[in-house]
């Protein structure tokens, strides 16, 4: 064969090439899958889409300024919950701690365990929206027939004052969505689709 | 370089015979053909599928269609074999392997025999999306209707049957045949020029494969990491693009895009490389501006990687972010702009001669810039909210590929058919083929500007009536081009069967590089003995 008459030298450069390729090529694979955790920490930094922030305390100063915040539920297909704000809207001041109440009724027949994703709009107002306490920090479990109310302690914080887009805020909206939790999706999707209009529903696998 | 050892060995009678040659060929234009004679099929199958879609189009409401999930099936295997089976096969696999070793002066591909694993891996993958055809997708109906795209949540959720993951599976093997020929071309370029072939004497073709095939090597692995989520998504209970789990949906369209954006000038570089050879060569000038139209490449390659959101400026992204990806996105438009204004100053002044593979690359120039430049507008973010996921962004993006890429694809193969066959093809039959697609193209994609323009949305099988004329206009294009494709395989039989012998160098002074030095067809192994460039001597 041709290969065997070249030198080995020729065949070590082409092989040195091909595998510096080759580890380039994985290595971009790498960092697709590093995109995952990336920009998850990236969107809880900057606040990004909307990611609201975590605080341990409220704010040190209290501004005069006021902003509206609308509250907002919903609740993922196949969670057999009712989800509401038990308020509509609430004004409070920029740095104010405020307390909020979300209700959650189970409607179905069987115990329920849900837990809640959440962000804010404008995008722009997620660096600065601060939660102390929030039912969405864990899996809420409803036997059937019960309700919740459920806290979200908050405050927006001062800062937000001097960013160029979100400090023309004057109202920022709050959203949660409830989603069965982990363990109990395949069976609420189910639940929720009766079989003859959707026949692989069960073979999803999500 | 060592290769002159290999001459002893290199006689034409151990050429093999018969399907031995064929199926496991280690020789790069053999491999080449192979590719083209597959882009060929594909691009059949492909062009059926659109032709299909402007009947359903032709007129409001459902005619042929009864089930507009076929119809979606149908605009997602169109793209995803014009994408990976057609234009990617014929300009890097075919043209590639063909002329990329010729230009260097290079025996043949550094691997040979990963060139055919690479081209026998995109059979199988072609295989794999012809079963996601007729296997379930949504509940009830076959086929995925998801776009090329594949975005989640409609390819995860919005798909149960296993249509989604055949297709996953087909991109899986078609990248990894893809990075392979990266690796080849790569190596190949590096290591085995001919003595005195400098980088900067090399060939503009030999450039645009080398920006290509790093391309790839960069963008794919990000496309094969993506869909591997989203099989696992869909199979295993990951939840990466699921927000119940804590997933981004957004975060596959950025992953995707991030692929997807360098994929298109993957598709349109070779082509670049293809017409400049093809107005130097036929206006009798050695191109215009050599670096500057090698390293215009480069850039176009680079910051195709940073410009990937700009198609994403609906999905909520904030105006910071917004504005810099409009920003990045028209700077492209000046390295493009170095390209096109470098081949009209090697037309200007030129003995120029309106040859079929001349006319084709003009016919290139003229549309790929109509494309460049509706791509200039909805690159505003602002513009873009009204145009968005319209006709206009389907006119636009088939101006560069369908009426570029495609025109570059078919001026190479008429600049070169005499090269790689040995036979001259018949002028008469080859322009007209020219005239009815460039006709017949223009009169199909240029009124989808003006239904996207009135707010007519991509991917659907039916549109009210306020549509109907220019609908009914660019299915008449349509046909105009497909009777242009099927003159173009008449000319191609003639040619064959006539026999005409083709001198060396058909076309000359012009034709400087390499392959026009070897007989037509050149040798089975050619370059025995390596050529030698002068210092003196121009690309």
């Amino acid at each position: 064969m041709r290969e065997t008459a070249k030198s080995t030298g020729t065949e070590r450069r082409h092989y040195r090439v091909a595998l510096i390729c080759a580890v380039t090529a994985a290595g971009m694979l790498g960092l697709a899958y590093a995109a995952v955790p990336l920009y998850t920490l990236f969107c809880q930094v900057t606040g990004f889409a909307g990611t609201t922030q975590r605080a341990e305390r409220p704010a040190d100063t209290v501004l005069d300024r006021v902003v509206t915040i609308r509250f907002d539920a919903n609740v993922a297909p196949g969670l057999g919950w009712k989800f509401q704000p038990v308020q509509r809207t609430m004004d409070v001041k920029i740095g104010e701690n405020a307390l909020a109440f979300y209700k959650a009724e189970n409607i179905s027949d069987r115990p329920i365990v849900g837990t809640a994703t959440f962000n804010v709009a404008p995008e722009a107002a997620g660096a600065y929206f601060n939660k102390i306490e929030c039912f969405c920090f864990q899996e809420q479990r409803l036997e059937p027939g019960e309700s919740i109310d459920m806290p979200v302690s908050f405050f927006v914080d001062p800062a937000i004052v001097e960013d160029e887009i979100a400090g023309h805020l004057t109202q920022i909206t709050l959203s949660y969505t409830f989603h069965p939790a982990e363990k109990q999706k395949a069976a609420a999707l189910q639940a929720s689709t009766p079989a003859a209009e959707r026949p692989s529903a069960s073979e999803s696998g999500s | 370089m060592a290769s002159t050892a290999s001459a002893a060995h290199a006689h034409d009678d151990h050429r093999p015979h018969g399907l031995k040659r064929w199926l496991f060929s280690t020789n790069h234009k053999d491999i080449g053909t192979l590719y083209l004679l597959f882009a060929m099929m594909a691009g059949v199958i492909g062009g059926a599928l659109s032709i299909g879609m402007r009947l359903e189009l032709q007129e409001p409401g459902l005619q042929y269609f009864a089930n507009p999930h076929t119809f979606n099936a149908f605009v997602t295997a169109h793209g995803i074999i014009m994408v990976f089976f057609v234009v990617m096969p014929a300009m890097i696999g075919g043209f590639g392997n063909w002329f990329v070793p010729l230009h260097i002066g290079a025996p043949d591909m550094a691997f040979p025999r990963m060139n055919n694993i690479s081209f026998w891996l995109l059979v199988v993958a072609f295989v794999l999306f012809i079963i996601s055809l007729f296997v379930e997708g949504p509940p009830g109906d076959i086929g995925a209707g998801t776009g090329w795209t594949l975005y989640a949540p409609l390819s995860t959720l919005g798909h149960p049957g296993p249509s989604v993951d055949f297709g996953i599976l087909s991109f899986h093997i078609a990248g990894a045949s893809s990075i392979l020929g990266a690796i080849n071309f790569i190596t190949t370029i590096f290591n085995m020029r001919a003595p005195g072939m400098t980088l900067h004497k090399m060939p503009l073709f030999a450039w645009a494969i080398l920006v290509t095939a790093f391309l790839l090597l960069l963008s794919l692995p990000v496309l094969a990491g993506a869909i591997t989520m989203l099989l696992t998504d869909r199979n295993f209970g990951t939840t990466f693009f699921d927000a119940s789990g804590g997933g981004d949906p957004v975060l596959y369209q950025h992953l995707f895009w991030f692929f997807g954006h360098p994929e298109v000038y993957i598709m349109i570089l070779p082509g670049f490389g293809i017409v400049s050879h093809i107005v130097a060569t036929f206006s009798r000038k050695p191109v215009f501006g050599y670096l500057g139209m090698a390293y215009a490449m480069v850039a176009i390659g680079l910051v195709g990687f940073i410009v990937w959101a700009h198609h994403m400026y609906t999905s909520g992204i904030s105006v910071n972010a917004q504005a810099y990806f409009v920003f990045a996105t028209m700077v492209i438009a000046v390295p493009t702009g170095v390209k096109v204004f470098s081949w009209i100053a090697t037309m200007w002044g030129g003995s120029i001669t309106f040859r079929t593979p001349m006319l084709w690359s003009i016919g290139f120039i003229i549309l790929f810039t109509i494309g460049g430049l509706t791509g200039v507008m909805i690159a505003n973010a602002g513009v873009d909210r009204a145009l968005h996921d319209t006709y206009y962004v389907v006119a636009h993006f088939h101006y560069v590929l369908s009426l570029g890429a495609v025109f570059a694809i078919f001026a190479g193969w008429y600049y070169w058919f005499p090269k790689m066959t040995g036979y001259m093809y018949s002028e008469f039959w080859a322009k007209l083929h020219f005239w009815l697609t460039f006709i017949g193209a223009n009169i199909l994609f240029f009124p989808q500007h003006f239904l996207g323009l009135a707010g007519m949305p991509r991917r659907y099988a039916d549109y009210p009536d306020a549509f109907a004329y220019w609908n009914y206009v660019s299915s008449m294009g349509s046909y105009i081009t497909a009777v242009g494709t099927l003159v173009f395989f008449v000319g191609m039989v003639l040619a064959l069967l006539k026999k005409e012998r083709a001198v060396d160098n058909p076309w000359g002074v012009g034709a400087t590089t390499l392959e026009w030095t070897l007989s037509s067809p050149p040798p089975f192994h050619s370059f025995e003995t390596l050529p030698r460039i002068k210092a003196s001597e121009h690309h």
